[in-house]
């Protein structure tokens, strides 16, 4: 039983983090109409801009607000250099571009900061375990992400709904001729949505490289989950994509457990260990498949 | 995608063998990019160095980066064979690439070298004369890791990745360790969140944890591990706790206990000079991959100096007497091509500022592999 809650709690924080990802791609692509692959690489930036700062102070704290810093900087700097130029092109083009952003950004941080992983720490603050209901004792700093991943759903709710730039950024989603006609500044706006997806999937990468390694090529297994998400959520809905990673972060987790304990009923345990590894990687692409079937457009479609 | 031409060609003296004054092409395909790249680095630069070192034949290496793809690694294999004609091939770290490569270069008779990967249908019924394993067999870490395990714990709980090395790796252990297994669990290749499993080990009530996880996917789990209180001992082959990714897991790993065949307190001259010149060249301590590509490049030197690299069966011969100055101190080739080797216990320790690892016991001496007996050759 106490293993029961603490793998929900589990899924739970996987798809928190998720969402951090999965809220800045859904953003950009619901805004600006653009497939941004080298949304992984800005994960990576934060991290590596986390570990470094740590490194060189000593301070967990000021290695997150450094990876914030780090992220939306890059994240504002791919756009006026590079994603501005890609808008009026399709899907394809932007693609291949971004693309490219991801070999630069791999080689960029592999040459400044070697192959091999760096070392990042949870801060003392959050070292250490506390007890689940259920009995089981669970890591402090996993609840802490869970903690932040509500503050920015909430956040994010916030901005969206009921501020100026919210509003901008609906009406960008909707119509961008017509709010352009209006007089307000589009390009500052995507710069300004590119930074703050970006500041996200840094704060991501950089409250993840705590528990994980930080290494070149981080971002890319967690990008391809943020997509599953961004599409299970419907393209373009910050709900979509809050209730989408919820939702691939407890299947996920909890197919891990349970598909390899159902198997062993019926084969050897070894096999079963084997053959649910693998069907437990597939699950959530199964449904991915069941929920477009049903709700080709995802969970939350945006402009209907 | 990136290619380095290494030529390392210095004046021959008049002393040396005539065998040596031929170019030698050597095609090294290893991982030098994405999240499997440390081990390759190490691989590339222990064999660099050691080609600089003996400084006494015109040998080019041809380098290319395999990505962590089988796919690309075997394009880059084809590559290597049919247009840059390479005389040798070398450099794989993951078994699944191994598996994909080898056997087709085998059969075109070319020789190849492995500095890491031991799959296990290689060392058995798939065996070739032209496929020497400089490393180990697959199982054999784990093997000494499940017959240490005897001494003090009753029912471990087992994990590794969902891959050819991983099943390896948990068939060995298990091959000889006695006790009862509290789980056996096969984790995704290149996972990095392990809540799920250690939640699994909390509930096992399992005394002890084996682990396979090399590169970036053991330090997080080490990391994640210490962090859950779940507290109960680890343990893994050397691949989990290597000098690449003891930096990144800090002060987590100390006092565990892990197999291998190298350590860098070796005691011997070869190692010494070893480690103290791969951290004059390139200012870090070599893993246990660099001491086995070390080994690689020497022995293939070895070799040179006695046969012809374009007469294959006086090669062959040549590598097969294993006749060269080893870091792990003796080393010989079973029939199966695999070695016959010691393998240790090693302890997790801090030296200054530096965590690495010390030799604390030896569990196999000569210990080949078990899949030998269905070598026919």
């Amino acid at each position: 039983m106490s293993l029961i809650v603490e793998q929900l709690v589990n899924g739970l924080q996987f798809g928190f983090m998720l969402f951090l990802m999965a809220a800045g791609l859904t953003l950009i692509f619901g805004v600006m109409g653009l497939i941004n692959l080298a949304h992984g690489s800005l994960y990576m930036i934060g991290a590596f801009a986390c570990a470094a700062t740590a490194a060189a102070t000593g301070s967990f704290w000021l290695g997150l607000a450094a990876s914030l810093a780090a992220a939306a900087i890059a994240g504002a700097l791919v756009e006026i250099l590079v994603i501005r130029r890609l808008y009026e092109r399709d899907h394809l083009d932007q693609v291949l571009a971004t693309f490219a952003l991801i070999l630069i950004f791999s080689e960029g941080t592999r040459w400044l900061f070697g192959s091999f992983p760096l070392y990042l720490n949870v801060p003392p603050l959050l070292e250490g375990a506390v007890t689940l209901p259920g009995g089981a004792p669970y890591q402090l700093y996993r609840l802490w992400i869970i903690g932040v991943g509500i503050a920015v759903a909430i956040g994010l709710y916030l901005l969206i709904s009921k501020s100026r730039l919210g509003m901008q950024i609906r009406a960008g989603e909707a119509d961008r001729e017509m709010i352009a006609a209006l007089g307000v500044d589009i390009r500052s706006l995507y710069t300004a949505v590119f930074a703050l997806g970006a500041a996200l999937a840094g704060l991501a990468g950089a409250m993840v490289g705590a528990l994980q390694s930080v290494q070149v090529g981080m971002g890319e297994p967690v990008l391809i989950l943020a997509f599953v998400v961004i599409v299970i959520g419907g393209i373009g809905s910050i709900r979509g994509a809050l209730a989408g990673a919820l939702l691939i972060g407890v299947v996920d987790t909890m197919g891990r457990l349970l598909l390899p304990l159902a198997l062993s009923s019926f084969v050897a345990p070894s096999t079963a260990a084997s053959t649910g590894a693998a069907l437990a990687s597939m699950s959530i692409y199964i449904l991915m498949a069941l929920i477009l079937a049903v709700r080709p457009k995802g969970l939350f479609p945006v402009g209907t | 995608m990136k290619r380095f031409l290494a030529a390392a060609i210095v004046a021959l003296s008049a002393g040396t063998a005539v065998a040596a004054a031929e170019p030698v092409k050597i095609g090294m395909i290893t991982t030098l990019s994405g999240g499997g790249a440390g081990l390759g680095v190490d691989v590339r630069d222990a064999f660099m160095l050691a080609i600089k070192k003996a400084g006494s034949s015109d040998i080019e290496v041809v380098i290319e980066d395999d990505a962590q793809k089988p796919e690309l690694a075997v394009q880059i294999a084809d590559k290597m064979v049919q247009s840059d004609k390479v005389h040798l091939l070398t450099g794989i770290i993951w078994s699944n690439l191994a598996m994909a490569v080898v056997p087709t270069v085998t059969a075109q008779d070319i020789i190849y070298l492995s500095p890491n990967a031991g799959p296990s249908p290689l060392a058995g019924a798939g065996c070739s004369p032209n496929y020497f394993n400089v490393a180990y067999q697959n199982d054999n870490f784990h093997e000494a890791m499940g017959q240490y395990a005897n001494q003090d714990y009753k029912k471990t709980f087992i994990l590794a990745p969902n891959y050819p090395a991983g099943k390896d790796a948990l068939t060995g252990f298990k091959r000889y360790y006695k006790g009862e297994l509290a789980g056996e669990v096969y984790t995704q290749l290149g996972q990095t969140d392990y809540a799920a499993e250690i939640a699994q080990i909390r509930a096992s009530g399992a005394d002890s944890v084996f682990f396979f996880l090399p590169g970036g996917m053991g330090v997080a789990f080490t990391k994640q591990y210490a962090q859950s209180g779940v507290g109960i001992p680890l343990m893994g082959p050397g691949f989990s706790f290597s000098q690449d990714v003891l930096g990144a897991i800090g002060d987590a790993s100390l006092g565990v206990r892990n197999s291998a065949s190298w350590s860098k307190d070796l005691d011997n001259e070869a190692n010494k000079e070893f480690v103290a010149a791969f951290e004059q060249e390139y200012n870090r301590l070599p893993s246990i991959y660099a001491a086995q590509a070390y080994d690689t490049a020497n022995l293939i030197l070895s070799a040179l100096a006695k046969a012809s690299v374009k007469d294959k069966d006086a090669f062959r011969a040549a590598l097969k007497e294993a006749n060269f100055p080893t870091v792990r101190g003796k080393f010989r080739f079973n029939n199966n091509n695999h070695p016959i080797q010691d393998i240790y216990v090693r302890e997790v320790v801090k030296e200054g500022d530096t965590i690495t690892n010390k030799i604390v016991g030896t569990v196999f001496t000569d210990h080949g592999d078990a899949y030998a007996q269905d070598c026919k050759m």
